[in-house]
């Protein structure tokens, strides 16, 4: 049976590089792809590129396709990847600019555009998922609107031979599964396939997640070589079946339970994650330890898509303003509430409006609440944390001022004060009638 | 003794909801874990956290469960004024959970 191997050469737009390189170098891979594209970061580009058309793709581009375009053509490994973010195009392009100026020429490279349907949404106003209101009622807030698109359009240009396919917004476990379409010819209604390639794009899209990033525990989970982590690949056989593993000596670990953690990651319901194409079932899934750094995953399923496509809506929220102050040595905690309960004063007293205010000790409550950390024992520093939400600028501004001041106003020895205030773009979603998205490829040469 | 001692776990986040898996390290555990890590404790013990209600998936071929946590990401990821907006040390405060102790841990 003939099988691919998939590199994961990034789970995020910030993540590493070299082990991308490695993977490509070593890896004996037939596809590398990059997931780079978080939940708000189209909105941001569209903004970029409203103030400059050829902007508005992943700023790492340049220097991830510089890495590792000379090794992928000399060795033929198709690259897949979201980077294309709000201009998929200009991505494209760039992308032919770099080859040519590495003496690459030839290179077939596709741009998948259409997952921009703003107009689509404003002409239908959908209902928000997450809070009441429509796409009608953000009004001039609202600042983008991109499908989640399906593997379907990376397939075609991969079988019309792209040797690089950038795209905007897709479903992460569509980039993945988009190189199992085209080298299997998987039926797009095959639904128990196209689950089980949702489980191998699922289980890399993370990258360095399952090979034992995010996931060493001193003493309970080790991990050796965290610093030169290894990246994922997955040997996929054309009837769905599924090895996880890594370059051989690279850091890290494939086991059954970075799988497993994997697996659940961002899933709510197991029974039904749905995709745009095909609501996958992670629900029978098993893991078994074939071999070190070798983990055979199977048993994923699926169930037919629905007729919508999740589309995510980049508004702007509001502002949030924020201070920080430390405090340390004997008493360093009652200072700290101290300078809390002078804040929360101080906003009231010089009357900073806002919607939303948190008071945080850092070291002491932050991350889950005074309540959860109620147990907790006192520590010898504790970093206060003051952010609060507000309709403009100018008020965002005023909450870190009134932590900055405690400097010469506030407890004794408040030290690293730290302050700062932005426009929050926000994302929602809708659901769209799928056919209302038209995505097409789009073909640049170097 | 604590949840830690016979489960892994990891936290997700998608808007304003938060899930984290509850993964036995040996699968003779997954019973106990069944028992014992419900959803009703998961959303006690995440009193001021979880403003939402907490439902739980069980997944028997990997001796795992999953508590999906509504309203606990401070309105969502990408407008939350929290530290940690994606609420990912949230599965290290339910590995604190106290359970009690069956015969062998390890």
């Amino acid at each position: 049976m003939r099988t691919i191997r998939i590199g994961s050469g990034a789970g995020y737009s910030g993540d590493r590089i070299e082990p991308a390189v490695e993977l490509a170098e070593k890896g004996d891979i037939d596809y590398l792809v990059f997931e780079c594209l978080g939940e708000r970061t189209v909105a941001l580009a569209q903004q970029a590129r409203m103030k400059n058309p050829e902007s508005g793709y992943d700023p790492l581009l340049e220097e991830r396709m510089r890495a590792v375009l000379p090794l992928c053509a000399a060795k033929g490994i198709k690259i897949v990847t979201n980077m294309g973010a709000a201009n998929p195009e200009a991505a494209a392009r760039k992308t032919a600019e770099i080859a040519r100026s590495l003496g690459l020429s030839k290179l077939k490279i596709a741009a998948v555009v259409g997952d921009d349907v703003l107009d689509a949404c404003k002409a239908g106003d959908f209902p928000i998922m997450e809070f009441p209101g429509s796409i009608r009622q953000l009004g001039n807030k609202l600042l983008s609107a991109n499908a989640y698109l399906g593997a379907g359009p990376m397939a075609d240009a991969l079988t019309k031979g792209a040797d690089v396919v950038i795209t905007g917004r897709a479903s992460d476990p569509a980039l993945f599964l988009a190189t199992m379409i085209h080298a299997f010819g998987w039926a797009m209604d095959d639904w128990n396939l196209l689950g089980q390639g949702t489980v191998a794009g699922h289980l890399l899209e993370c990258a360095g997640q399952i090979t034992g990033g995010y996931f060493a525990d001193p003493g309970y989970k080790d991990i050796p070589g965290l610093a030169r982590l290894g990246f994922p690949i997955g040997e996929v056989g054309a009837d769905g079946s599924l090895v996880v593993t890594k370059v051989p000596g690279s850091g890290g670990a494939v086991t059954a339970q970075t799988c497993k953690e994997q697996l659940l990651y961002e899933v709510h319901d197991p029974v039904r994650y749905f995709q745009p194409d095909v609501v996958a079932d992670f629900s029978q899934v098993s893991v078994e330890e074939i071999a070190p750094d070798r983990v055979r995953v199977s048993g994923g399923r699926g169930t037919k898509r629905t007729p919508t496509l999740k589309v995510s809506v980049g508004y702007v929220d509001s502002f949030i303003g924020e201070g920080q102050i430390s405090y340390a040595g004997p008493g360093a905690l009652a200072r700290g509430r101290l300078a809390l309960d002078i804040v929360r004063e101080r906003l009231k007293l010089t009357g900073v409006s806002t919607s939303e205010l948190r008071f945080d000790l850092i070291g002491m409550d932050s991350l889950h609440g005074s309540r959860v950390s109620a147990h907790g024992n006192e520590p010898y520093e504790v970093r206060v944390r003051v952010t609060g939400r507000t309709e403009n600028l100018r008020e965002a501004v005023r909450i870190g001022n009134e932590v900055e001041t405690l400097y010469t106003n506030g407890p004794a020895g408040g030290g690293g004060a730290w302050k700062s205030a932005r426009d929050v773009v926000a994302v929602a979603s809708v659901l769209l009638p799928r056919e209302l998205a038209k995505p097409q490829v789009r073909f640049v040469e170097a | 003794m604590k949840l830690r001692e016979i489960a892994h776990s990891r936290t997700g986040d998608k808007g304003n909801t938060s899930n984290i898996s509850v993964i036995a390290y040996h699968a003779k555990h997954y019973p106990l874990l069944k028992e014992l890590v419900t959803a009703e404790r998961v959303k006690a013990h995440f009193a001021g956290v979880v403003e939402g209600e907490v439902v739980r998936y069980e997944l028997p071929n990997i001796a795992a469960l999953n508590f999906v946590m509504d309203q606990t990401l401070g309105g969502g990821v990408t407008r939350s004024l929290a530290l940690d907006a994606h609420g990912k040390s949230l599965s290290s405060a339910l590995l604190d959970l106290e359970i009690s102790a069956p015969p062998d841990p390890h």
